[in-house]
């Protein structure tokens, strides 16, 4: 599914324009602990988070997140917005929530790209 | 991948590797990122509709085209291809006016318009030469699909050697530096509680291990366990701490170290879910009590030493796999040059 497709069922915002570039996206991942995001998150998923704060930008630069979406009406600082930019990362805003947003892209299609805890506790 | 781009690149009916995958999307990004005025002509033969099929005739043959733009009061109003020729040729009509012959409805694409909007009209008219014209409806250039290939390619390797050229540099260093024991240390100095700026130090370690030439799923898993440790000199330290890595060619070490409050208990501290963090630490998506139980997961060798009151290290190491490794100077006879 191409990024924009990801943006109309979000019905959402690219809040770096500048950046944008309409990737494939294969999967998606749905969290508020960056934590998570870490260990579970696979490469080039989209991230779809409820946390609104610069260490979200910096988590998905480290996860090789391949953009993220705000949920909620979450609105991002403008520092944040340009730290994003520089990391290359879009970042969308939505009025959704988790839940169904995380639903709709499921159904369309996109694969989850998290892992379990327990795959690294062998 | 839009069916134009299939066609122009021919990679259907074949595996394609994550590679192969890379740069697809390299090349399709290229294709809406470069603007159709970037690649196409601007040197274009054009031909007034008054002119004679004789003159269609002499211009192609002269400049090795199959077609141009007619042009009236500066404003686009036909093509004029070889095929018109050959027809008006085999109605013994070469004195005939071009207007006779031409293409009227002409199909265009703006010169501010992506070359994927090009490609597509390529692909779904058949046609092979397309006038680009500026916001005025006036003619800017032509495009064919050979220009496009030649920008994509220009583009691709420009910035291909932007970046091998960097990499080549710092690659490099551990080749020409000969020693029984090279590496390189970095270091950064991290501040208590300054969640703004947390991840920065990380985010270098990252980039400048990519340039180094490590690869995208290493650079990543060094990545994430640096950024779990400095998150924790950020979340804990009463005065900050220093993150230093130190990259050799067959293994990366990293450290962080702070002077205090130390861990009681280091065996309840690497529990799955045990966290003293603060608040504001959980309210920043950490705290959650997975840092270290991440890091172990991310590194090959973890161990921390600490005691209240005195501080904290902890220590990270990453084996590098063999085709993972740096490049490395010859071998000393003692044995690996680590």
């Amino acid at each position: 599914m191409r990024l924009s497709e990801v943006i109309q069922y979000a019905k959402g915002e690219v809040l770096n324009p500048s950046i944008f570039k309409d990737y494939e996206i294969v999967g998606g991942c749905g969290a508020d602990l960056m934590s998570d995001v870490l260990t579970a998150a696979k490469p080039g998923a989209v991230l779809l988070t409820g946390l609104c704060n610069p260490q979200v930008v910096r988590t998905a630069e480290m996860a090789d997140v391949r953009a993220v979406i705000f949920l909620r009406g979450k609105q991002p600082t403008p520092e944040m917005i340009e730290l994003a930019t520089q990391k290359n990362i879009p970042i969308i805003s939505s009025q959704k929530g988790m839940f169904e947003l995380c639903g709709q892209l499921y159904k369309a299609g996109l694969l989850g790209l998290e892992a379990s805890w327990s795959d690294y506790h062998e | 991948m839009s069916d134009s781009l299939q066609e122009l690149y021919g990679r259907t009916g074949r595996t394609i590797t994550d590679r192969d995958a890379q740069d697809i999307t390299r090349v399709e990004e290229l294709s809406y990122d470069l603007k159709t005025s970037d690649v196409m002509s601007r040197d274009v033969q054009c031909l007034a509709p008054m002119d004679t099929m004789r003159a269609v005739f002499d211009l192609l043959r002269k400049h090795h085209i199959s077609g141009a733009p007619v042009i009236e009061n500066d404003s686009l109003v036909g093509v004029i291809s070889q095929e018109d020729l050959m027809r008006a040729m085999a109605d013994g009509d070469q004195h005939a006016p071009i207007q006779k012959y031409m293409t009227k409805k002409v199909i265009t694409v703006k010169s501010y318009e992506p070359v994927v909007k090009a490609l597509e009209i390529f692909a779904r008219t058949k046609i092979g030469r397309l006038p680009v014209v500026d916001e005025n409806e006036k003619l800017a250039g032509m495009i064919t699909k050979g220009d496009i290939t030649r920008g994509v390619l220009v583009a691709i390797r420009k910035d291909y050697q932007e970046e091998e050229i960097r990499r080549y540099r710092a690659s490099h260093l551990f080749e020409d530096i000969i020693s029984d024991r090279t590496s390189l240390i970095l270091r950064y100095k991290i501040k208590p509680r300054d969640f703004t700026n947390g991840g920065q130090a990380s985010s270098h370690i990252k980039r400048a291990l990519l340039r180094l030439g490590a690869s995208p799923q290493l650079a990543r898993q060094c990545g994430i366990a640096v950024y779990e440790a400095e998150m924790n000199l950020i979340i804990h330290s009463n005065n900050g701490g220093v993150l230093r890595v130190q990259v050799e060619p067959r293994r990366i070490l990293m450290q962080t170290s702070d002077d205090g409050p130390g861990i009681p208990d280091v065996k309840q501290a690497l529990q799955p879910g045990w966290s003293t963090a603060s608040e504001l630490a959980r309210s920043m998506g950490f705290g959650a009590g997975m840092g270290l139980v991440n890091i172990q997961r991310c590194v090959n060798k973890m161990d921390i030493e600490s005691a209240p009151g005195k501080g904290t290290k902890l220590f990270m190491e990453i084996h590098l796999r063999s085709d993972e490794k740096f490049k490395a100077p010859p071998e000393s006879p003692e044995g690996p040059g680590v």
